[in-house]
């Protein structure tokens, strides 16, 4: 008689949100082959509703299933409320993404059911990071998550500055993940192990004194570094935010960014926690260096693109100040910021990418001149979101800085937060330049048009409802926050 | 009247949205809605005048509302003897400039309401915190209107003055920040109990020294750039000039207030000590502004311009009356504030009433318009002595009880000081003398209209208060001086308290 055949039990629980994401993804996939073939708004669609259906997965996870904390496939993957806030943000990022991309990429003629297939595998690894609870499954979600940006980057494939941004995403990103997986095997050597929790137990046992497991997590860091966009790895992002479809970059300034911090947070936090090794003034220099390289150079920008590209690094340096101040407070309110970012940077780009002028992107300072008087609900949106990236009151972007400056100096890191600050006051020139544009200067040359969407229109309320509503009223989700980080911390 | 305060704080952003949904034609329809939504505000805040307890010094009308509650952040306003005027004096003095605006805002009638509205409820909500959080909201969000006022409807160098005015302007309040966080985790850890809520914050001694002189020099910088005391005075004579009418009386008449009402609800009772050691340094910044800002305001070819630097000059005596810390200093230094938003006020008001006539605002172009155009001058000559301190007009009573207070503490400041109010009668009569008398040399000006019913009735209430704070000031002075004495009360002790208490850090 042959023994029974024990099948281990894999309960599916810590992947539900993940599940939901990858069938949805699947669907897409079939549904893409049988017709109609010439209009894929259905993928769209369906796409979004599987957002839609995983983000109420998540929201019903962290309310009803009782601030879950659930592990699977031994060890390897984590559903912890900090995954789950990370599966907002990104659940919202993708979202975004998805409404803006739907008519943007007919009108560039580039419509195909790829695009929202990889959309969604993009978006399956970006959670997948979020939950990791193993080096080697933050590597697989970070590849997951890469192969398909690097696809969509170069999307529009008959540009040539696409080809650009897709070849040096992915140069760059390989080149990238070579750092990770080396520091990953040192680690491994260092402690025998690639879960987070048994590297914890080693670094505590003694490992930490290891020379390799340093340099393990230094090259960690610059795997990292390269994926949040930090100075001094940021040189890819100008580049790859210009010639990406403009929705594309939305998701990589914001989910991926996510992502990336979600598993170095978690990094940072459970494996490397008892290390007598201090990260904290790398970091500090991090911050400081990403914040005023980013704005500075923002300055000198007359394509919006890479506007936002060098903002969006300088926005790194702000979350690596909520990083370096750690705590409940300050890990919190990285994970307020990364939301609020979300909302207010899919917000402006979505804005950007529905204005058309002489049959290009409008993406440059001029295409925006006198903007208020043709489009004023556009102007007064895009208007929104500038000042929620400067950080002015009532909206979201004041907020988050005041949770990150306020981590700073509860810490003690005062210094920082008055480079933070100061460097808030010079983004404030280049922010508020794209509005003189829009409401103190007069059109010229040929008009800019706003092209109809109403999925892109339905982007621009939801990031608008995001921008406003947490920014009057930050409590419930700052809240959750916080008590995402604090598990970990324990 | 338990929401009184809300209620005229965001009366006008109810207004705003109402105004946003009047269809864009309709553009007599949108300036009376304006108008009527500006002055329903000012009869609403009547009751904080009339039903004011004059013999408390507490805050008054007071609300509070958790807000975020992780954060001690409530929804805390109030008023007492040092606010409530400057209440009222925002909006008594929207209506007026609402009517200003009637044609010299050509383009975008809507939202220039729009912006105006919002403005209002910036400024008053400023005036009524009493939590930290809701106080820098609205602090920094009012910026916005004020840009766009400047950037939209300004001159032709508006961009400029505009961005100038928000970089400066930013700067300065967003130390501030920093300093708010560090006062509000310096107060949590003390007493474990975190908390933005101003009465209870201004409880709490900050040992004396280094770490309280620079949390001083924090909020002070942010106060100075606002006022705005020499050497930080660069960008108002740019941000007056270009700024539409409307924007110049409301940035003379509200938002520099903003300034010196900090140094006086902030720096004063929070940090003290840093406050009374550093007074020398603000009187030393106040009297070169005084003077400085008359010199150059003497030779300015440009009325405008002339009012804007006048205000660097004023403003000097407010932030010496402050910091005297004497009873008459401080009463002097917020009825000069009154006085000043309602002087400059006006003069600006009838700058850009002249304007709009000839379009012009150097004094060359002009010369005796008190032949032409008599009721306009007599008016006109009426508010230039407000300003340069006529006695039986608002202005004396300020700057002399100022002056009073200022000879107690600092003999030498008192008489640099007094030499502004000559100075001031040399650049205000010169100029007047220029602009009003002798003959008319310019045939453009020979076919001026005179006052409209309008301009009457835009510069009848402001000359009203402008006699009645000079010949009266008792009705406005009753107000303040239960909260002036119980701030000095409490400024002196708690510095007494925090020397007691010296840093590690502290200086010898």
């Amino acid at each position: 008689m042959n023994p029974p055949l024990v099948l281990p039990s894999i309960g599916l629980r810590p992947i539900l949100p993940l599940l939901v994401m990858a069938a949805t993804a699947a669907l897409v996939l079939l549904l893409d082959l049988v017709p109609p073939r010439e209009r894929k708004d259905h993928l769209g669609f369906v796409s979004a509703l599987g957002v839609v259906a995983t983000l109420i997965v998540t929201y019903w996870m962290i309310f009803s299933a009782g601030g879950a904390d659930l592990r699977g496939f031994h060890g390897m993957v984590v559903l912890d409320t900090f995954a789950l806030f990370f599966n907002i943000i990104i659940g919202y990022a993708t979202g975004l993404v998805l409404l803006l991309s739907m008519d943007y990429i007919r009108r560039e003629g580039m419509e195909s059911g790829e695009f929202y297939i990889l959309l969604l595998l993009s978006a399956i690894g970006m959670m997948l990071m979020a939950s990791a609870g193993d080096l080697i499954i933050v590597f697989l979600g970070l590849e997951t998550m890469s192969i398909a940006l690097y696809v969509l980057a170069g999307f529009f494939r008959t540009r040539i500055e696409a080809g650009e941004a897709s070849m040096k995403y992915f140069l760059i990103g390989a080149f990238s993940s070579g750092f990770f997986l080396y520091g990953i095997a040192l680690i491994f050597g260092a402690t025998g192990t690639t879960n987070l929790d048994r590297i914890a137990n080693a670094v505590t046992a003694g490992a930490g004194r290891d020379p390799m497991l340093i340099i393990g997590l230094g090259l960690l860091l610059v795997g990292f570094g390269f994926k949040i966009s930090s100075v001094p790895f940021h040189m890819w992002a100008p580049d790859v935010y210009e010639g990406a479809p403009t929705s594309v970059t939305a998701f990589i300034a914001t989910g991926s960014k996510a992502a990336a911090f979600a598993a170095l947070l978690r990094v940072l936090l459970t494996a490397v926690r008892g290390a007598p090794i201090d990260s904290t003034m790398l970091l500090w220099v991090l911050a400081a260096v990403s914040m005023t390289l980013g704005n500075v150079v923002a300055l000198a920008q007359q394509n919006l693109k890479r506007m936002l590209a060098y903002s969006s690094i300088a926005h790194v340096g702000y979350m690596l100040v909520g990083v370096v101040a750690g705590g409940a407070l300050g890990n919190g309110s990285v994970l307020f910021y990364l939301l609020v970012y979300t909302f207010t940077t899919a917000g402006a780009f979505g804005a950007i990418l529905l204005l058309e002028r002489s049959g290009q992107e409008a993406v440059k300072l001029e295409d925006f001149g006198g903007l208020a008087a043709r489009h004023p609900l556009l102007a007064v949106a895009l208007s929104i979101f500038l000042l929620s990236l400067t950080g002015i009151p009532p909206f979201a972007g004041f907020v988050g800085k005041f949770y990150l400056f306020g981590a700073a100096v509860k810490s003690g890191y005062v210094w920082l937060a008055v480079i933070g600050v100061l460097n808030s006051a010079a983004a404030a020139y280049y922010y508020l330049r794209l509005i003189v544009f829009m409401y103190m200067r007069e059109p010229e040359g040929a008009p800019t048009v706003l092209a109809p969407s109403l999925s892109g229109a339905l982007a621009l309320v939801v990031a608008l409802w995001g921008v406003v509503q947490l920014g009057v009223a930050p409590g419930p989700l700052f809240d959750l926050a916080q008590a995402a980080v604090i598990p970990l911390l324990r | 009247m338990a929401y009184l305060l809300s209620l005229v704080t965001f009366l006008p952003t109810i207004g705003a949205v109402l105004v946003l949904l009047l269809p864009r034609r309709q553009e007599a329809a949108t300036k009376l809605a304006t108008v009527a939504i500006t002055v329903a505000t000012f009869v609403v805040s009547l009751p904080l005048y009339f039903r004011f307890d004059r013999a408390s010094a507490d805050y008054q009308f007071v609300e509070v509302k958790s807000w975020i509650p992780s954060l001690g952040v409530s929804y805390h306003v109030g008023v007492d003897g040092i606010s409530v005027l400057l209440v009222l004096l925002t909006t008594f003095l929207m209506p007026l400039v609402i009517l200003s605006s009637w044609h010299s805002v050509e383009s975008r009638w809507k939202e220039f309401a729009i912006t105006m509205l919002l403005l209002e409820t910036g400024m008053i909500g400023v005036f009524v915190a009493l939590d930290l959080f809701l106080f820098y909201v609205f602090w920094e969000a009012m910026l916005i209107p004020m840009y766009l006022i400047i950037g939209i409807w300004g001159g032709p160098n508006r961009v400029y003055a505009a961005v100038k005015f928000i970089i400066y302007t930013l700067t300065g309040s967003l130390l501030m920040l920093v300093a708010i966080l560090f006062v509000y985790f310096q107060h949590g850890t003390a007493t474990n109990t975190y908390t933005f809520d101003l009465p209870v914050l201004v409880r709490f001694v900050i040992p004396a020294g280094f770490t309280q002189d620079l949390l001083f020099f924090a909020f002070a910088l942010a106060f100075a750039i606002k006022v705005p005391m020499f050497p930080f005075h660069t960008w108002l004579p740019d941000a007056h000039v270009e700024a539409p009418t409307a924007g110049s009386v409301i940035l003379a008449g509200v938002l520099l207030k903003m300034g010196t009402y900090g140094f006086l609800r902030f720096c004063l009772p929070l940090f003290p000590q840093a406050s009374l050691h550093w007074a020398p340094l603000l009187f030393t910044l106040a009297v070169i502004g005084i003077i400085y800002g008359a010199w150059v305001s003497t030779v300015q070819p440009d009325i405008k311009k002339l009012v804007a630097y006048s205000s660097v000059s004023h403003l000097g005596f407010v932030v010496l009356g402050l910091f005297t810390l004497t009873m008459q200093g401080l009463v002097g230094g917020i009825i000069q504030m009154v006085n000043h938003g309602l002087s400059t006020g006006a003069l600006f008001l009838m700058v850009g009433m002249i304007y709009e006539r000839r379009h012009t605002r150097l004094i060359a172009d002009f010369g005796g318009l008190w032949k032409v155009i008599p009721a306009f001058s007599v008016l006109f000559l009426i508010v230039c002595l407000s300003s340069l301190g006529l006695p039986g007009l608002n202005g004396f009573v300020g700057e002399f009880l100022i002056l009073v207070g200022t000879f107690q503490v600092h003999r030498l400041a008192a008489v640099f000081a007094t030499t502004g109010i000559i100075f001031a009668a040399v650049y205000l009569l010169w100029m007047y003398q220029r602009v009003c008398f002798g003959e008319v040399t310019n045939e453009a000006n020979r076919r001026l209209s005179d006052l409209s019913a309008r301009e009457w009735a835009v510069l009848l209430p402001v000359l009203l208060f402008i006699v009645w704070i000079g010949v009266y000031p008792t009705t406005f002075t009753t107000m303040t001086e239960p909260s002036v004495q119980a701030l000095i009360t409490q400024v002196q002790s708690k510095a007494q308290a925090a020397s007691a208490m010296l840093a590690p850090d502290a200086r010898p």
